[in-house]
């Protein structure tokens, strides 16, 4: 019976990390890795000087801009007042409290959980945050990793820990293959549609089966980004061999001695046989369609060749009435296919789609095509070392002669803060991961699909399923 | 900060499921450096016609509803980002508290980081406040922090959870920070014995 018990990986990584807790209290955790950007953090910096207090880890965090940063041609001056004294602010905080900050000229900056990983910050076992609900993203490499609001970000600033409750643990067993045409992102998305928009709430969602085993980093990290959007705190996998290769040799990645140490050290962060979830479901993919969202929600999903769902079918008198409100929003008849129906705006971008290899994707679809004449296409790559690497690789060409925008990285039209966005009515299929009514622009409407669906709706100008775009 | 009290008010019916924060507060309106004035952007999306008039229509707009302290929400409020300027604009417009079935867990803990309190009702008696205010929408309810109770307006008390370490600071103004910082010698060792320094 002394046999030590069976952990999970969310356990083991909690544990480890609670530096004291007082009997009745949250436990006070210490935050190995703190990522901040220019929207959530001004009020904390100076919350920090009122009291007197300094950064007490500065070593510990690492700063850029990246929501309300332009994406257009570098060489214009800011013209948004509001953005660019944020955009200073961030640069003056980060000196001010010696925290390295990858600004608007570094060839490093990016949207925060593109970066991360990118530079090899992000590594397992760590816990980290930011004031962004998408940290869920770094889950991805068997980190505990969360967002966290502005209150929150100042404790850290200033103690390097937070005030947490333990959340449960939901194991979400992903098994089966992936058919032509699906991605992460339609796996997500097909979660989503299943368990609504709160179904996470209290929870860590820890993804496993096989089908997790076969992905690539970036698309776990597609699926555990939008965790957050089932309402779960974070979303986090084992690493492995694939979370290793990743890792290796990037710029902030452990090296020599340190490096074998850490690779030990993250082989035994697996959740043990036998350790128990709180909760438990599977999701089988085989036979998955590409997905597509029709409401306001991202829950609000869909196999791309299916009928808008009807209020008159639902029974809840809440969720018909929810349902309601969102076909009307989204001007979309109960009963109508959605393949057909026209679009006006594509983004390919953000930090669930924005990185090498959604650029892959979607070049792969647009590639010796040409964007429908009615379709304003943005391709917004998540970080600038992403851009780089699209350029080395043609892309860049495959986009502009396909007649897309090629921009500059950045959040851009995943949130509308920068100017990118849509106008009241138009629609746009978005690979970003928020089809909340405005989120990319006042009035706007939104689908979320994968990159691959987002270039085919690209190039004929309607909801298209990318399995049947002709030749 | 000073402590949560007892307070008695109307509420303003928003019945709606999912509310997320964009809808508290449109992206738009981050580009700040403070947290003040937020509250004329609350819910700026619904509560705004395109040319910047109010809607006649919409419940914070009409004149019943002024002054009222209390949100009744649909299920499930705050999904969405983990903006601060959320419970800042509810805070900055008047509002105490915010009623639903469910919260998202980021926005709760920034509510309750705000004193703004997120009451989260069973289903039912959440149904009963919504049927109560149908037949008096002047109605005032109170809110009993430390009795964890919603209290209608007929004496009838409705229990909402609330983690006991968040109740404690509210009803005594503790300082959350303040209380983090006195573990710094622990977080030090702590920093110590993992190699961490
Ligand atoms: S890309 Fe979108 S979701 Fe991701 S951090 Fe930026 S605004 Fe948030």
């Amino acid at each position: 019976m002394n046999a030590p018990k069976a952990k999970t990986l969310f356990q083991k990584i909690w544990e480890s990390h609670v530096v004291t807790q007082e009997p009745g209290a949250p436990a006070v955790l210490y935050i190995d890795l703190h990522l901040v950007h220019e929207v959530t953090s001004p009020q904390a910096f100076a919350g920090l000087r009122s009291r007197g207090l300094r950064v007490r880890r500065p070593a510990r965090t690492f700063a850029t801009v990246d929501h309300s940063i332009p994406t257009g041609d570098p060489a214009v001056p800011l013209s948004d007042m509001l953005a660019s004294r944020q955009i200073a602010q961030m640069e003056e905080n980060a000196g001010w409290g010696g925290i390295r900050f990858f600004g608007m000229n570094s060839t490093q900056r990016g949207i925060v959980h593109v970066i991360g990983p990118e530079l090899g910050l992000t590594q397992p076992g760590m816990t980290v945050v930011c004031g962004d609900s998408h940290t869920s993203t770094h889950g991805a490499f068997g980190a505990l990793a969360f967002g966290i609001g502005t209150s929150e970000v100042e404790h850290v600033l200033a103690s390097q820990c937070l005030l947490q409750r333990r959340p449960g643990v939901c194991e979400v067993r992903i098994e089966g293959k992936k058919g032509p045409g699906v991605t992460a992102k339609d796996i997500v998305l097909a979660l989503l549609a299943r368990i609504g928009v709160g179904g996470g709430t209290g929870h860590v969602f820890e993804y496993t089966g096989s089908a997790v085993g076969s992905l690539t980093m970036e698309e776990r990290m597609t699926i555990c980004n939008m965790s957050i959007e089932g309402g779960a705190r974070a979303g986090m996998m084992a690493p492995d061999d694939t979370t290793i290769e990743y890792i290796a040799g990037r710029e902030f990645s452990p090296r020599g001695a340190a490096w074998d140490s850490a690779v030990a050290r993250w082989r035994k962060l697996p959740t043990d046989d036998g350790a128990v979830f709180d909760r438990s479901m599977t999701l089988d993919i085989s036979g998955l369609s590409p997905m597509i969202t029709f409401g306001t929600n991202p829950g609000m999903g869909l196999a791309i060749t299916g009928p808008v769902p009807s209020p008159d079918q639902v029974a809840d008198p809440a969720r018909r009435s929810a349902l309601r409100k969102a076909l009307e929003y989204m001007n979309l008849t109960p009963g109508q296919p959605l393949l057909g129906s026209p679009v006006n705006v594509v983004f390919i971008g953000s930090c669930t789609n924005g990185r090498i290899s959604d650029l892959r994707l979607a070049a792969s679809v647009l590639r010796g095509r040409r964007v429908a004449p009615t379709v304003r296409l943005l391709v917004v790559p998540g970080s600038q070392a992403v851009k780089a690497q699209a350029e080395d690789e043609g892309l860049d060409g495959i986009f502009k002669s396909a007649g897309a925008e090629w921009r500059e990285a950045g959040c851009s039209m995943c949130i509308a803060m920068n100017g990118d966005q849509l106008l009241p009515g138009q629609y746009a299929v978005s690979t970003s991961n928020r089809n909340f009514e405005g989120r990319q622009g006042k009035g706007g409407r939104t689908f979320l699909a994968s990159p691959l669906t987002a270039a085919a709706c690209a190039v004929t100008g309607t909801i298209t399923d990318v399995r049947t775009l002709p030749s | 900060m000073p402590g949560f009290s007892r307070f008695t008010s109307r509420l303003v019916p928003l019945l709606v499921d999912n509310i997320d924060t964009d809808q508290i507060i449109p992206a738009r309106f981050l580009k700040v450096t403070d947290k003040l004035g937020l509250g004329e952007s609350l819910f700026s999306d619904w509560r705004f016609n395109p040319d910047g008039s109010p809607r006649a229509d919409f419940v914070l707009n009409m004149p019943e509803h002024r002054g009222a302290q209390i949100l009744l929400a649909g299920d499930n409020f705050g999904c969405g980002s983990s903006r601060e300027h959320a419970p800042w604009a509810l805070s900055g417009f008047g509002f105490r508290a915010v009623i639903s079935t469910s919260f998202a867990d980021i926005f709760a803990n920034n509510a309750l980081k705000n004193s703004l309190l997120p009451l989260a009702l069973s289903g039912a008696d959440h149904r009963e406040v919504v049927a109560l205010l149908k037949s008096d929408p002047a109605a005032e309810f109170s809110v009993d922090l430390s009795s964890q109770t919603l209290i209608t307006p007929g004496g009838k008390p409705m229990p909402f959870p609330i983690d006991s370490f968040a109740k404690t600071c509210l009803l005594n103004g503790v300082d959350e920070l303040g209380y983090l910082l006195r573990f710094v010698p622990e977080i030090e060792a702590f920093e110590q014995s993992t190699s961490r320094g």
